[in-house]
């Protein structure tokens, strides 16, 4: 099950519904907020989604993980609005027989949500303004304009 | 020319100053609305690093388009 909202993560309670009696092994990856990037002090983060398609590609690659690592259970759930540093910004967990399909799929899931689903981050810095991130040539200031 | 419902996310709805519009353009593929609109979004960026998706599909840079699709721009991603 993926899910992406504007609601604070709650990791016991998503815990709780991957009880499973095959299971020997739990892998969880938590995504928190940093207070810095690349040297700059960070003062909260944003996120922005287009939740529709978030959760058709989610839910793709949760159905990725467990054909490919033969899992038992997987499930996601990502943040969107303003974060402050520490709060949790996506949560998986991965219940398998064993530690290592548990291990494997968790790194499978994250790495495949950060490049596929449309989800954007942008950092609030304590000294400068904001910024999305992965788009240092968006943005009007880069367009050639008539008079260059 | 065909009519395409144009959707900006992210910076390219700031950089646009709009959420979406109806354009009309001479556009056979993704990647020449995102070209005949980089007025708009403002990006330098080389498709390739952006995604896009028409009518709520996840789609690549060589997708035809038809008249009365609606086309979603999405900058370079960074969920996680």
């Amino acid at each position: 099950m993926f899910a992406i909202n504007d609601t604070p993560i709650d990791p016991s309670e998503l815990r709780r519904h991957m009880a499973e009696p095959a299971a020997g092994g739990f892998c969880v990856f938590e995504g928190w907020v940093r207070n810095e990037n690349d040297d700059r002090p960070v003062e909260r983060l944003e996120y922005e989604a287009y939740a529709p398609l978030c959760v058709v590609e989610g839910e793709a690659v949760l159905e990725e993980a467990r054909q490919r690592f033969g899992i038992l259970d997987a499930r996601c759930q990502h943040r969107t609005g303003l974060l402050e540093i520490g709060d949790c910004a996506v949560w998986i967990g991965v219940a398998a027989a064993h530690r290592d399909e548990a291990f494997k799929a968790c790194r499978y899931i994250i790495d495949e949500i950060k490049v596929r689903l449309p989800i954007w981050k942008k950092e609030h810095y304590v000294d400068g303004p904001s910024e999305w991130v992965n788009c240092e040539r968006c943005g009007k200031h880069q367009v050639a304009r008539p008079s260059d | 020319m065909k009519s395409i419902r144009v959707r900006y996310f992210a910076m390219f709805r700031e950089a646009a100053g709009i959420d979406e519009e109806t354009v009309e353009l001479e556009a056979a593929t993704t990647a020449d609305v995102f070209e005949q609109l980089r007025h708009r979004h403002g990006s330098s960026e080389p498709p390739a690093h952006c995604k896009v998706a028409v009518n709520d599909a996840m789609a690549n840079w060589q997708t035809p388009v038809a008249d009365g699709d609606t086309v979603l721009l999405f900058p370079p991603v960074a969920g996680g």
